[in-house]
């Protein structure tokens, strides 16, 4: 094809390259004009394959242009311009060059025709966006960005296994969706790496751990550009493969749990991310492209991805500029603000009605069609379950969030209350440019549908689905203020699967402190109650006998009780070891028992 | 600034403020009668109000299960890792 086709991350990549190069009078105008420049070329995109080349015996394709990708590349590059604009004042140019080259590796997937190029770009995306996070300069930020490493190199390696394992059956690099009804091994290695970057549990405990560590502006790109990736990844590799409905459904509601516990801000909006992802994987799991729910989900999880880069950058921009005008993003040392920094918290609450799905907000157009689509497939169970999520995002970021910081019971120290007031006016002007696109794409979703992969028939707005998502966030918004002692943030954190890795031993240790030894507790109770209960009973029937029996076989009896009573003692007040040996042999015998049955 | 005066205008006035909440809310499950429901999936969602009583239970059930879950031994103090 055409040798002259610019790829668009080749123009950011260059960019980057040069620009430690550029004189510090003239940096802010090429920080500006580069990802505008990037966005134009992604627009003047024309579909088809382009920029091939030939590396030994395979053909790499750069630039696989259709509807699909150009949905993601479009909003990547919008992303980008925000983003930077937003950072604009850091005078650090590597903080510019790593979130660029992080950029380019997204759009480098998103155009990557083959595997292989896919492969390249997502390692680039990992090892560039490290640096986000390790350039906060705590202490904690550098173990966090190793550990965010550590996870996606494993991740990367089941995508490569799967890669190769796929090439060893089928012989071609080449990324088309996978054969979902009948998933091979090569398949399943390939879906790990994508619901890896995706945040899927009990894979997803790398990103509330390093989207609360990154920079004030690095954490506005981590935000939008991993997951999101990962969702056009399996829009693109595994539409229709139904386990991902119900992994889908557990992120949508794993996120929202941990999101009432959290009292750092960044860190639950980042619980949010993943619950919000949750609505886009179940969206996919849903999308068999050859039905029409199928289509309107696939729909749904780009539109949804779109919005959401939009509205989560738009609030990790406001809790960002909290925290870097007072230096503090927990709610137990913020409260009270609005007099101080107002604008943030009209910007900040417009994110956080978006992504609650309020009327008129961006939300409301996507994440709807993903549900309408679990309704239209009569998977009533994840539809309504998604329902109830949706619930606790409005309760946490639409109502906690700005409650805690804007209101509520002023926690500010001395020092955070004198720091605090709206940040500057790049800061500003990319809070208002995003908060005005969510509340554009609210009001004419039409344009939005339109860069959609198949044609949309869609309705947001009739009077059914209004008075629907009226009532269910005016309800909950009054569950809010009724409970509102309840939940009240607390200045602790909360355990997650990261836990495996970061204590090793010690969780081990962990696991046997509490969760075993509440099993433990609770069989010692059942026991307890299994064990006195028959002898109650026992003794009141021997109470009978007692006058009508023979005494001597009253003794034999109630020796006996005792003697079972005494066994049952032992085992509640066996250590862990024996309950369990004495549960497994349980579960073999039955296990054998079901097996001898069926056969 | 306008802004602050709005928001202190309302906390001036925050009786106000709940009893419009409160018509609001009733108003809301009022309206819900006279819907057109034909978009409705399932026989629940025809009675009014329905998604009242959803999301208001939705949003307790999240309060309580999340505490009752942190409070199991999730939580824990925040220099948990630093030893």
């Amino acid at each position: 094809m055409s040798s002259l086709w610019i790829h668009p991350a080749a123009i950011l990549l260059l960019g980057a390259a040069l620009l430690p190069l550029i004189p510090e009078k003239l940096r802010k105008g090429w920080l500006l004009a580069v990802p505008v420049l990037v966005f134009a070329r992604v627009l003047m995109l024309e579909h088809g394959v382009f920029g091939q080349v030939q590396f030994a015996q395979w053909t790499l394709t750069f630039g696989r242009v259709d509807r699909l990708s150009q949905v993601f590349g479009f909003i990547m590059a919008l992303m980008a311009i925000i983003g930077t604009l937003y950072g604009l004042h850091v005078r650090r140019a590597a903080e510019h060059v790593a979130a660029w080259v992080y950029v380019a590796g997204s759009i480098g997937a998103i155009y990557a025709g083959d595997l292989i190029t896919l492969f390249l770009f997502w390692e680039l995306m990992a090892f560039s966006s490290v640096f986000l996070i390790w350039f906060r300069g705590r202490k904690q930020s550098l173990s966090a960005g190793y550990r965010y490493l550590l996870v996606h190199t494993a991740g990367g390696l089941s995508l490569l296994a799967g890669i190769l394992l796929h090439y060893g059956a089928t012989g071609s690099f080449e990324f088309v969706a996978f054969d979902v009804d009948r998933p091979t091994a090569a398949v399943w290695f390939v879906t790990i790496g994508f619901i890896l970057n995706a945040a899927v549990p009990p894979l997803h405990a790398w990103l509330p751990d390093a989207y609360g560590e990154g920079t004030f502006n690095g954490s506005v790109f981590l935000c939008a550009f991993t997951t999101k990736t990962a969702v056009y990844a399996l829009c693109r590799g595994v539409p229709g493969l139904d386990i991902l409905v119900p992994l889908g459904v557990i992120m949508a509601l794993y996120g929202v749990v941990y999101a009432v516990l959290e009292n750092d801000s960044r860190r639950l909006l980042a619980y949010h991310i993943i619950s919000q992802v949750g609505y886009m994987v179940a969206g996919v799991g849903l999308g068999d492209a050859g039905t029409p729910f199928g289509q309107l989900a696939i729909n749904g999880a780009c539109a949804h991805a779109f919005a959401h880069i939009l509205y989560k950058g738009l609030l990790f921009m406001g809790c960002g500029a909290v925290l870097h005008q007072t230096g503090e993003s927990r709610f137990t040392s913020l409260g009270g603000l609005y007099q101080k920094m107002p604008w943030t918290f009209l910007f900040t609450l417009i994110g956080g009605l978006s992504i609650s799905a309020f009327p008129l907000f961006s939300g409301f157009v996507s994440k709807s069609m993903i549900v309408q689509a679990g309704f239209d497939s009569h998977t009533l169970w994840a539809a309504f379950l998604l329902m109830l999520a949706s619930a606790g995002t409005f309760l946490h970021t639409g109502l906690k969030v700005p409650y805690y910081i804007w209101f509520g019971k002023n926690n500010c120290s001395k020092e955070t209350w004198e720091r605090a007031q709206d940040p500057g006016w790049n800061m500003n002007a990319a809070m208002a440019v995003t908060a005005f696109l969510c509340i554009f794409i609210g009001c004419f979703p039409q344009y939005l549908y339109a860069l959609l992969p198949f044609p949309v028939e869609y309705q947001p707005y009739t009077a059914y689905h209004l008075s629907e998502t009226m009532q269910v966030l005016c309800f909950t918004a009054l569950g809010f203020f009724l409970f509102l002692k309840k939940l009240t943030p607390e200045a602790k954190i909360s355990l997650d699967f990261d836990l495996l890795y970061r204590k090793g031993g010690q969780a081990f240790l962990w696991l046997a402190r509490h969760p075993i030894q509440w099993v433990d507790t609770a069989v010692g109770d059942i026991y307890r109650a299994g064990g006195l209960i028959p002898l109650m009973l026992g003794s009141k029937v021997i109470g009978l006998f007692d006058n009508k029996v023979v005494d001597g076989l009253v003794d034999g009896v109630a020796a006996t009780v005792g003697s079972i009573g005494g066994k049952l003692r032992g085992l509640q007040r066996g250590s862990v070891q024996e309950n369990l040996t004495v549960a497994f042999a349980v579960a073999a015998v039955a296990v054998v028992a079901l097996l001898l049955i069926v056969s | 600034m306008k802004l602050v005066a709005l928001i202190e205008f309302l906390r001036a006035r925050l009786r106000a403020v709940i009893w419009c909440c409160w018509g609001l809310l009733g108003l809301l499950v009022v309206l819900d009668i006279f819907v057109d429901k034909h978009h409705a999936h399932t026989a629940a969602e025809h009675i009014p109000g329905f998604w009242a009583v959803f999301g208001f239970i939705a949003c307790t059930l999240i309060i309580f299960v999340s505490k009752w879950y942190g409070k199991a031994g999730i939580m824990t103090r925040e220099d948990f890792y630093d030893e």
